[in-house]
This record gives structure tokens, sequence and C-alpha cells, in this order.
């Protein structure tokens, strides 16, 4: 399958690139690794005037740990991400990189272009909810650094603005009492999760201080489950209130059937995730390492 | 309108300058420019991996890339695998197991499993099963695939 023909740009530099995009309009896109928007392209689902290439812009491929605080440049491959001395630091980064798609995905799919495509499917938004992330972009106006939390606004589609693209994913280093987990159901490796949910967790005591809880491919973006949140926080976390938690996340998504499933079964699948997202958050949290849990269950 | 791009792309070690339409896929440009048919088109969505090759190094699906996006780079297709006539040790040990029976899936699963090998010479069940985690295979149920990259892991690492 061909995607329609195109006019093909490749930018040196971010400035480049917004100057591009900015000049072409609204026909253009932009391409990154393209394991996102190739397949859209071939499917014909969208047919751009110009793709704007930004894969070779030197600078947006390196991961800045300052100590509290870690830059994601929006180049970063899932693979490289997985391989980095981030996902030991931060096991949830490592759950989420190393479960995405495949092997072959991994070696060209970025984070940037996994946020900046808006598709309730990909792993990073939901997961940087947890992570209370930041975006970086850049466009003709300036740079700005967007929150997560509503940046993707609907399907497909996120609050960048004409022009703009994304260069970094920043967020801060979660404490030592602070555990997270993020897990997908998948029916085979190379498939979007049917659901997955993210969970951090910080502790004080035996107390839940802060809890995120985040679910992707479960609605037309993905969100934040404030719900669940309120049932973790201030508790004293053992089986029945996960037991709680859980049902609460089966309440507060918005599944769509297709054809992973009807919604009833996203529901359940909903549960059954969160309830096992929440039991490893917690393990790690008190200390425990427990290996890549975003696998195909 | 939609000018052609120059790129230049080595692949299985040769160097090949192409005048290509942007919206050119590699695995396009390796079958119909190259005439490489070795690797396949399977899905074409991005699930198969039976056009699986490696792209300085590191494994791709070459229908989901734009054969621009390969130029300055490193191909290697199931082509670039046999060297002087004589068949690599992955290629040995699939035709030694049955590790194949239509076929169709065969050049991709030897690539990832090049990859695997490439970057893990001894690696465990799990391991290989992770390995070729990107290629489906619907004849054989993948149990002798595993059995000849164990078997092409233990050749290549100096074994029987």
């Amino acid at each position: 399958m061909y995607p329609a023909p195109f006019h093909y740009h490749r930018a040196h530099s971010v400035s480049e690139a917004v100057a591009m995009l900015s000049e072409i309009g609204e026909g253009a896109r932009v391409l990154a690794g393209g394991q996102s928007l190739l397949p859209i392209l071939k499917l014909r689902f969208d047919e751009p005037t110009d793709l704007v290439d930004i894969g070779r812009i030197a600078g947006l491929d390196r991961i800045d740990d300052s100590g509290d605080e870690v830059t994601i440049g929006a180049l970063v491959t899932h693979r490289r991400i997985a391989a980095s001395p981030l996902a030991a630091a931060i096991p949830v980064i490592g759950d989420c990189a190393n479960g995405i798609a495949d092997n072959q995905v991994r070696t060209r799919g970025t984070i940037g272009g996994s946020v900046s495509s808006g598709d309730p499917n990909c792993d990073w938004p939901a997961l940087l909810h947890t992570l209370d992330a930041r975006i970086v972009t850049q466009g003709p106006g300036g740079s700005r650094t967007l929150d997560i939390n509503g940046f993707v606004a609907d399907l497909y589609q996120t609050i960048l603005q004409p022009g703009e693209i994304v260069t970094a994913i920043r967020l801060r280093k979660p404490g030592a009492a602070s555990g997270g987990a993020y897990c997908g159901f998948k029916r085979c490796s190379p498939a979007y999760p049917t659901v997955s949910v993210g969970v951090q967790l910080t502790l004080k005591g035996n107390k839940v201080a802060a809890a995120r809880v985040a679910a992707g491919s479960v609605g037309f973006v993905p969100a934040r489950l404030g719900e669940v949140e309120a049932v973790l926080q201030g508790q004293a976390v053992d089986a029945a209130c996960i037991q709680r938690a859980a049902e609460a996340a089966a309440e507060a998504v918005n599944p769509l059937e297709d054809t992973r499933g009807s919604a009833a079964f996203k529901r359940r699948v909903t549960a059954a995730m969160t309830a096992r997202a929440i039991g490893i958050a917690l393990r790690r949290a008190n200390g425990e390492t427990v290996k890549n849990k975003h696998e195909y269950y | 309108m939609n000018g052609k791009v120059s790129i230049s792309v080595t692949v299985n070690g040769q160097r090949f300058d192409r005048e290509v339409e942007p919206r050119q896929l590699l695995v396009q440009f390796i079958r119909e420019e190259l005439i490489l048919t070795g690797t396949h088109i399977g899905c074409d969505t991005s699930y198969c991996g039976a056009c699986t090759v490696l792209f300085n190094g590191e494994p791709v699906k070459s229908c989901t890339m734009l054969a621009v996006q390969a130029d300055g780079g490193e191909v290697t297709t199931v082509e670039g695998l046999a060297q002087g006539g004589k068949l690599h040790p992955l290629q040995e040990s699939f035709s030694e197991h049955h590790a194949l029976q239509c076929g169709y899936c065969t050049p991709g699963m030897l690539m990832s499993a090049k990859y695997l090998l490439d970057t893990n010479p001894d690696p465990s069940d799990e391991e290989i099963r992770k390995g070729i985690q990107g290629n489906l295979c619907r004849c054989t149920g993948y149990n002798n695939i595993f059995v000849a990259i164990a078997d092409a892991a233990g050749k290549l690492r100096g074994g029987s």
C-alpha cells in the first residue's frame, strides 16, 4: 500500500522545521520515527500535502538527567529509553519503553511521536500522566511548557498550535518512597493495548500520600482517573482497598466497543490491570525490585 | 510536484544511489528498485514482521519506513546473510529443525533472530521468544523456530 503522494522536506534544526510547517500550513505533517504516522498514511486515513522530516535534527535525541529532573528529547526512541539508566532509575519508564509494540517498532518509534500523535492507544501519554510530565514545545511564537494533563484534547488531536512541535518531555524523578507500574493487556506484542493502566503511589509511612492513576486505550484520550486516586488517597492499601480502586477504575473509564472487545469486557480488563498495577506500585514503593511488567498477559 | 529525492543507501554492503518518490516505502525500494525480493510484504500494517530488515544493525519493519528515511544508512536483508555461497548458521538451523512450513515469515524471522544473536549470543528461552515477538508465523506454532534459534546460537558461539 502506498501513501498518497506528498512533498518531502528534511529539517536540519527545530527553527527550520517550525518555519517549514508555518509556511506550508495545514497540509503539513511532522515525520519523526513514523511508527504512528506511516500506518495512518498507508491506510489513507490522512493525506497530507507535505511531510516535514524532523528525524535527523541534532540534539533532540538526548536524555539529560539533572538529578531531580529528567529531560527526554522528542526523538529518543523507545529502544534507547528502555536501555538507558533512566529505565533502571524509574522502573515504570522501563515498563513502558520495553512493552511498547515489538522490537522493530521500538527501533524507530520516538517518545515525541507517541505524545504528539494524540492516539489514545499510545503508551507514553497514559504513563506520563502518572509522572506529572510536562511537554516542551517550539512554535512560531516561541517555546511553551505544557502539562501532559489536557495535552491530548480529543481523538488524534493535541493542543499543539499550527507550526508547533514537541521538542522534549520533562519530568521530576519520583522520590524514594514512591513506586509506579504500567500494565497493559495486549492480544499480541505488535498490537495496541486493549487497556493500559499506569499507577504511581507515594507513601508516607504505610499510607498513600499521593496517588496518580491514568488509563490508555479506553476512550478518546488517555486520562487521569481522579476517582481511583481518591479511593487510594490517605489509605493504608490492602486487598479490599485495591478491589475498591479497581471497581472505581472500571466505572471511570469510557471504552468503545471494537475488535479488541466489548465495552463491558474492557471495563473488566481495566479493573484487572488497575489491581495489578497498584500491587506492583506498592511493592516498588516499599523498595522491592519488580521486573518490567508491561508485557502482554 | 512531489519531486523525487536523491538517496544513497548501502544494502548488504553495496551502495545504491537512486532517485525515489518520497512516498516509496523502504520495502518497495528493496524489492522493486533493487530487485531483492527475499524481503516479503505481509500485513502491510506493521503487525506481522515479514518485512523485517536490519537498519544500521537494528530491526525495523521496512513497510513502516520511507526509503528517504533510509538515506545514508545501512540495510541488511535476508540476501545478506549467506556469505560466499554458504548459508548463515541461522539459515542452516532453520532448515535442519524444520523452522518453517510455508516460509513466508522466514526472511523476517531470520533478521529478527540475527539481531537477537548479534546483541545476545546466549539467549534464554524467554529471550528468544521476546526476540521474535514482532514476527508472526501462522504455520509452525513457533516451537521449531525457538529450537532453531537456540541451535544457531550454539553454532555461532563455537559449539557443535
